[in-house]
């Protein structure tokens, strides 16, 4: 076994470990955290895979942004679930079975593909130009800008939108600043 | 050498456990959980996609941006969608949020 395979089979156990803490534990601020520590073991394996650029991104958008608001919202609405509720519903086990059976079927269907069999990595001649690459294929008329313009208007829309969502009820608004 | 099965298995691991996750909970806020390690699990196999077939194209590491860029909008559209609720019926729990079922 190599040092890489090494890395993976811990870093692929603390991932799956804390991904299957962040459904089971029962305080949400709990799953939070464990939410985090999953999302970081995914860094590490983009470091693994050689894209260095999207390592980053994950760690400065998943865990900055996205578990860090989640966070923030457990938080605002604690007051409810906290005790007595139990955190999962009367038919979990029928979640449990349907995703262990696509774990199932999965699994069948990758023993199925041909593309299993690869074990070679091919190389990357130049790192920094995969990253140039990545970056002008994103403004390039020929290439990838369509969909890049699409994802900056999609991310106003739902800055916009989450706003507007949001906002204080009125007579809320009012009574809070009577206080 | 880490065969590319390696981390096609992880991935469909994983996103069965958020698939769990976005089943059973009750809290709105853990589905939205389980939708986000659901989508993580997408970007790996994206990322090992890429790598392990080709490396010399560069829309593999694209698609993976415009998934991150989804995401997060559908987390913060979520949130504040988990928000309002709060504020207007005292609940987060999903099954309570039943006003347009009939």
């Amino acid at each position: 076994m190599t040092t890489t395979q090494f890395v993976f089979l811990i870093t692929g156990a603390v991932t799956l470990g804390a991904a299957l803490m962040v459904v089971l534990s029962p305080r949400l601020v709990h799953a939070a955290l464990w939410l985090i520590l999953s999302l970081a073991g995914t860094a590490v394996l983009f470091v693994l895979l050689e894209a260095g650029f999207l390592a980053v991104v994950q760690v400065a958008i998943y865990i900055d942004a996205i578990a860090i608001l989640i966070i923030i919202v457990i938080m605002l609405t604690r007051r409810v679930m906290i005790r007595g509720d139990t955190q999962i519903t009367r038919n979990w086990w029928l979640g449990a079975i349907s995703a262990l059976i696509l774990f199932v079927g999965l699994l069948i269907l990758l023993n199925m593909m041909p593309i299993m069999a690869i074990d070679t990595l091919p190389t990357i001649a130049d790192a920094d130009q995969t990253l140039k690459d990545l970056g002008r294929s994103l403004v390039d008329v020929d290439r990838f800008i369509l969909p890049f313009e699409v994802a900056s208007i999609l991310l106003l829309a739902a800055l916009i939108g989450s706003i507007m969502i949001a906002w204080p009820l009125s007579g809320q608004a009012e009574s809070e600043g009577d206080q | 050498m880490i065969p590319l099965s390696w981390y096609l298995i992880l991935a469909a691991g994983l996103f069965c456990v958020g698939l769990y996750g976005a089943l059973a909970r009750r809290n709105a806020l853990a589905i939205l959980m389980g939708i986000e390690l659901m989508l993580n699990a997408v970007n790996l196999n994206l990322v090992a996609f890429w790598r392990y077939l080709t490396p010399n194209l560069i829309s593999g590491q694209v698609f993976v941006l415009i998934v991150l860029a989804v995401a997060a909008s559908e987390a913060a559209v979520g949130l504040a969608l988990i928000i309002s609720i709060y504020r207007r019926r005292s609940t987060v729990a999903a099954e309570d949020i039943d006003m347009m079922k009939w």
